[in-house]
Parts: structure tokens; C-alpha cells; sequence
């Protein structure tokens, strides 16, 4: 980890730890904006990381990026700073400038749209700035505001470089849902480390039988797969752009959407039943973690797209074409 | 609990051009048997050959018969073999582990005597560590070597010693002192150099489910050993062998088992199309591209001195599951008579040997147990 992206880490860490806890994702699910959070991140310049320092961003890596949006699902993601990260980058590659506040990505079911002035679109590689005029509410199954907008005439528009590539929107939303699910499968992993260690039947922690301790490094496998499948796409974005990493997002967001369902799976089963009341912070991620499965692509949809690529090229090609994506 | 993807070593792309060139050459004699063996597939001459282009000890010293290229880039070679399903299995062990072991806690007179004939392919190695009463709780064995005049005296008896009936030499893991009276059993455990042709050692094999002759039972009945014939100091065997699994845990040959068969069975289907099929196909790409990542990842830090031992477990528990399924996964979409003759016959054999993969180099249960006291459980 290089030492910028450390002192980052720690300082989004801070500032969403400091936040409150399981204290946002509450408020968010109850339909207010974390407005004090949005501004200490904003106040980091955190909206501007993935533009270029020329353009008056902060010139971050996409490795940096998504070690932020870790960080940020570790914590529920309880604002929309990864997704208006996404939008300003794009905004940025495309000559527009970038405007304060939320950013909406799309149209329908935008997260947070409620919350955000304008609205990113993208249409093949001609990306559109619209001012959000209305907004029709919608949640996911986390509570998280999903809503459909009723948007003005574009203010501004631009064209994406072709490094960028007609899906950009879904790529980087994949990668941001990817780490997302990274930050809270590890979040989850720990909550329930803990609550083996604590919590006693038989006269001893539950920790001590080895079903449990089976069950979570098992566990732990697929955090550390997605962990590592998520640093491999944002590596291969740096290294070719987001046209040309769409294989490694793909593997991220199936190896992340496949790691949520075993991960929440196991931390419910650890848990029992006080993990399964409202009371309790445990599904505040757990149900952040089904519904962030299906956004970005589904791990069905990007197995599909992966899979067909494969049968196409051939079994003999399945090996060298792995291997020359190296970076 | 850390992963960080190393960068590909310079000059890997030529290195793989190269091991394609000779794979391709080499894999026409195989059978849908030996690629399915990969690793557990024993051929001299083979081996031979891949010591003679220096694919075999290939990070040690010239000195002993080594090249001096950089762990990464023996992870390529690695890598190119096993994809191959290349029948590495007489040359796996001492390039993996005994070699590596000696190069580091050998005498100076036991890396001039053994690591040249292992880079050359003509030294095979086997691992004696599981005993009768002894398997996953290792340090329960009860081979003994008693100092004596001139050497020590080895008794006692090693069992599952893959390739020990095919091998020269094996390092074994006995007892040189009584564990201490209330004290740790990983006390008083020593490292040996055993030369399998001397007298007093019988070695029986025992035929495996498939029909096959890949593990041993091996009997020591007083046999003489040289004081030299120590591996490492007395009584730091433990830690000495356990020092070496993060080597022998986080490779690719603990995702890569199956990986031939992914290959063909990618063309099966391509000539019998199964609706659906690809989003099963993506679903195992997907995780051969994290499991690489993963095992990488280790080899970086390998590479940098440092001692991922319970990233290795990880890789090998997620690598086993992953290769496991394979086949399986191919179950499900192709009917027998759909698929060539030869990825019936690979499918077959490997079907009979993926029990073994959460057995060998610790058992699925010993790693997550690792991995569950890492995270602070236990």
C-alpha cells in the first residue's frame, strides 16, 4: 500500500468511525442525509479523488479509490461519495465541470438521487450533466435510497475518451459495489469474531467449537478473495482504463456477489438469533450486502458476459489470455 | 491477514513463450491420465528435461546448480506446468521443499551433494511426516533417531509418503528426544536426510482407490544415518518443517488441479452448446482469476522474506474448494456422450483423485483451524 493511500485510508476511516457508528445507516434508512458526514469528506476534497490534479482534482489511482470505497462499505457507506467519485471522474474525462454536492448516477433507481442537484448520463460514450428537477423514492433492500428522477434539459455535456468506453458507468459502479461488499464482508467477519469470543453456551465461548471456527475461516476464504479480486480490477484499470479492465471487474463483482451471499449467510448462522433483530447493527450490512449484489451487475450477469467471452476464445486460449492481462 | 498483487517479473512474457514452445512438444505424449495426475504424475525423463533448460531450483545459487532468477518468475514456471497438466511429480518436492530447506539450514557439504542432482532433475524427493497415529496431529509421531556412535540410529515407521517407493532421498520428521514432561510435544523433533536405498528400510505401496501406486508405507529397522545426515539443529525440526509450509501451501498446485480440464471441457462446450452454460463457465473463471491473485499475492511476500503462513492457508482452502468443484461444475452441464473421449477419461481420473486435495499438505479442518486462531478464535 503505497504511503498517500495509507494517510487516506486512515482519514475516511476516522471520519466515518467518528460519524457514529451504526448511528448514519439508521438515519439514512430513515430517510435523512448524513449531512455532516458528507461535508467533513467533501471538506477532504474526497469528491474530486479521481480527477486528474491538472483538472483540480486530486489526481488518486483507482487502486487508491477503491481501497476509499473499502473503507466506506466497512462502514455501510452510509453517503454517496464513491458514486459521486465515479461521476465526477467521468464529468472530468469528458471536459465537463465537474458541479458541487451528490451526483446522481443514471436516471432510474439512482442512489441517493433524492439528495443530488445533478444527474450523470451516458449514452454509448456521449456523457450528459443534468439538474435533478423532482425525484420519485426508492429503496433497496438496505434501505438505501434508490430513486427514479425526472431530470432537466442537459446543462452540460462532453465525450468520454475511448479509454473510458461506453459501459464506464456500469464498470465503475461494478468496481464501487465490489469494494463496497470487501469493506463489509470484513466489517461482518470481525462483528462476528467477536461475538464468538463473547458470547457463551456449554459453559465456554462459542468460539472454542470447532464448527464455528470452521465456519468463519471459511469465511474469511472468500473475504480475502474478494479483497484480492477487487485490488486485481482496480489494478487493471490504472493500468489499461476502465474500457479495457472489464474482465478483471467482472471476476471482482462474481467472486464479490458470490462472497456476500456466503458471507452474510455465515454471520446470521454465527449470530442467531439476536443478529436477526432490528436492535442489532449485524444487518444494517447484511442487507447492504444483498442488495449490493445486484447493483453494478449482478454476479449472474457478469459470470454470463465472462462466460460467453470464454466458450467464444476457446480452451486453449483460457490460460494465455488469463496470463497476458498481467499487469 | 494482508494480500498485495506483486508486479509480473521482468522478461515473464519471454519465459512462458519459451515454456509453451517446450510444453506443447512435450504434451503430446501424454495421456488424459497424466494430465489429470499433474503434480501426482512421476516422470524421470521428463524431469530431466525441465532440469536441463533450468526450470528446476531455479532461485538458488549457480553454485548449486541454480540460475539465480527470482521467486516470481519461478512462479511462472510453475504455473505453465500445472495449466499443462504437466507430470511434474519427480522433480515437485525437492524444487518445492527439500531443496529450498537445505538451501537454507543444509550443511555446505549437503547442498554440494544434493541440490545439483535436484536442478537436474535426477534427485527426487519424498516428505515423511504422517505416521500411523500420527497424521493430522503431526507432532504425535513416534519415529525416533537415537544418537550413536559415528551417526544416529533411525526406527519407526512413516505412512501416505507420496513417491517414496520412486524416490532417492527422503527429509523425515522424527523424534531425537522425549518430548519434555509437561512441556510442548513440538520439543525434541528433528529434520533428517534420509537416502532411501540404505539398508534396514522397507518401503511397501499402497495402492490408492484409482489402482494407482503414489503413497508408501516406509519401515525403518535400525538404520544407520550420518551424523551429517542432520538437517537444520536438533530438536528445531518443527519449526524447521512447519517454516516450510507456507512454500508448500500457497502455490499454484493448490488451485491449479483441475485447471486441464476447464480447458477441454470449454471446447466440449463450445461443440455442444448447454443454455446457461456460461454463466457457470464465468462463475469459475472469475475465481481462477481471484485464486491466482491470491496465491501471487503470497509469492510476493515470499519473495520479500516474509512469513505468510496463514495467507498460505487461506489460499490452499479456498484453492481446494475451488478445484474440487471443478469437475463437478462440468458434471452438470455435460452429458457423458457429449464430451470427447478424452475429457471423459480426464474427468474420470480426476473425479478419483479430488478427495485428495483438502487431505494432503493438511487437511481443509487443520487449515481453517489455523486461519480461526489467526483471527483471534481458539
Amino acid at each position: 500500500m503505497s504511503e498517500l493511500r495509507g494517510i487516506l485510508v486512515e482519514q475516511v476511516e476516522r471520519l466515518v468511525a467518528d460519524a457514529g457508528g451504526v448511528a448514519p445507516l439508521r438515519e439514512v434508512e430513515a430517510g435523512t442525509f448524513p449531512q455532516a458526514l458528507w461535508d467533513g469528506l467533501s471538506e477532504q476534497g474526497l469528491a474530486l479523488a479521481l480527477v486528474p490534479e491538472e483538472a483540480g482534482g486530486v489526481g488518486l489511482s483507482w487502486g487508491d479509490a477503491a481501497a476509499l470505497w473499502q473503507v466506506l462499505g466497512k462502514h455501510g457507506a452510509p453517503v454517496p461519495m464513491a458514486e459521486t467519485m465515479l461521476g465526477a471522474a467521468l464529468l472530468s474525462a469528458a471536459g465537463v465541470e465537474v458541479p458541487d454536492g451528490v451526483l446522481a448516477l443514471g436516471e432510474k433507481g439512482a442512489p441517493f438521487g433524492r439528495h443530488a442537484a445533478h444527474a450523470v448520463k451516458l449514452d454509448g460514450a456521449r456523457l450528459t450533466l443534468h439538474p435533478v428537477e423532482g425525484a420519485s423514492p426508492g429503496a433497496n433492500i438496505g434501505r438505501e435510497p434508490r430513486d427514479d428522477l425526472a431530470l432537466g434539459q442537459r446543462s452540460a455535456a462532453g465525450i468520454l475518451p475511448n479509454s473510458h468506453g461506453p459501459r464506464a458507468l456500469r464498470q465503475g459502479l461494478a468496481l464501487i459495489r465490489a469494494a463496497q461488499i470487501a469493506g463489509a464482508l470484513e466489517r461482518i467477519l470481525a462483528l462476528a469474531v467477536d461475538w464468538a469470543n463473547t458470547r457463551k453456551q456449554f459453559g465456554r465461548p462459542i468460539g472454542k467449537f470447532q464448527a464455528v471456527q470452521q465456519q468463519l475461516a471459511a469465511m474469511a476464504g472468500e473475504v480475502a478473495a474478494v479483497q484480492v479480486a477487487v485490488s486485481n480490477a482496480a489494478r487493471a484499470v490504472d493500468a489499461r482504463g476502465l474500457a479495457e479492465a472489464g474482465f478483471e471487474i467482472g471476476c471482482a463483482k462474481v467472486v464479490a456477489g458470490e462472497a456476500a451471499t456466503f458471507g452474510a449467510a455465515t454471520a446470521h448462522q454465527v449470530f442467531a438469533a439476536i443478529g436477526i433483530t432490528e436492535d442489532h447493527e449485524l444487518h444494517h450490512f447484511t442487507r447492504r450486502l444483498w442488495a449490493w449484489r445486484e447493483e453494478g451487475g449482478t454476479d449472474r450477469a457478469w459470470a454470463g458476459e465472462i462466460g460467453k467471452l470464454a466458450l467464444a476464445r476457446g480452451g486453449a486460449n483460457l490460460w494465455p489470455d488469463l496470463t497476458a492481462r498481467d499487469a | 491477514m494482508r494480500f498485495d498483487l506483486p508486479d509480473t517479473p521482468p522478461g515473464a512474457e519471454a519465459l512462458r513463450a519459451e515454456l509453451r514452445a517446450f510444453l506443447a512438444e512435450a504434451s503430446r505424449a501424454w495421456t488424459p491420465e497424466i494430465r489429470a495426475r499433474s503434480w501426482m504424475g512421476f516422470d524421470r525423463d521428463f524431469s530431466r528435461e525441465v532440469g536441463a533448460r533450468g526450470w528446476i531450483g531455479m532461485t538458488w545459487p549457480m553454485a548449486y546448480g541454480g540460475r539465480e532468477r527470482s521467486g516470481l518468475e519461478r512462479v511462472v514456471v510453475l504455473e505453465e506446468m500445472l495449466a499443462a497438466g504437466a507430470p511434474v511429480g519427480a522433480h515437485w518436492i525437492g524444487d518445492r521443499q527439500s531443496g529450498p530447506l537445505i538451501l537454507r539450514l543444509g550443511t555446505e557439504e549437503q547442498r554440494r551433494r544434493i541440490l545439483p542432482g535436484i536442478a537436474r532433475g535426477e534427485l527426487a524427493f519424498c516428505i515423511g511426516l504422517s505416521e500411523p497415529d500420527a497424521g493430522s496431529d503431526l507432532a504425535n509421531l513416534r519415529t525416533k533417531a537415537e544418537r550413536v556412535p559415528g551417526g544416529w540410529k533411525l526406527n519407526g515407521r512413516k505412512i501416505w509418503t507420496t513417491f517414496a517407493h520412486k524416490s532417492d532421498y527422503m527429509i523425515a520428521l522424527v523424534r531425537t528426544s522425549p518430548a519434555p514432561e509437561g512441556g510442548s510435544r513440538h520439543a525434541g523433533l528433528s529434520q533428517f536426510l534420509v537416502d532411501l536405498t540404505l539398508s534396514g528400510i522397507s518401503i511397501r505401496p499402497i495402492r490408492d482407490l484409482a489402482g494407482a501406486d503414489s503413497f508408501n508405507e516406509v519401515t525403518f529397522d535400525d538404520v544407520m544415518l550420518k551424523e551429517d545426515d542432520l538437517v537444520g539443529q536438533e530438536g528445531a525440526g518443527w519449526a524447521q518443517a512447519t517454516s516450510e509450509l507456507a512454500f508448500e501451501r500457497s502455490g499454484p498446485d493448490r488451485y491449479l488441479s483441475s485447471y486441464p480440464a476447464l480447458s477441454q471441457g470449454l471446447d466440449a462446450l463450445a461443440a455442444h452448446p448447454v443454455p446457461g452454460a456460461e454463466v457457470t463457465v464465468g462463475r469459475m473463471v472469475a475465481r481462477l482469476s481471484a485464486l491466482r491473485g491470491m496465491s501471487l499475492s503470497v509469492g510476493g511476500m515470499l519473495e520479500r522474506g516474509e512469513d505468510p503462513a496463514v495467507e498460505a492457508a487461506l489460499v490452499k482452502d479456498v484453492g481446494n474448494v475451488f478445484e474440487q468443484a471443478l469437475p463437478e461444475h462440468l458434471r452438470g452441464l455435460l452429458d457423458p456422450e457429449d464430451s470427447p473421449a478424452e475429457l471423459r477419461a480426464l474427468l474420470a481420473a480426476l473425479t478419483q483423485l479430488t478427495p485428495t486435495f483438502s487431505l494432503r499438505g493438511g487437511t481443509r479442518e487443520i487449515l481453517r483451524g489455523i486461519i480461526a486462531r489467526d483471527m483471534g478464535l481458539r
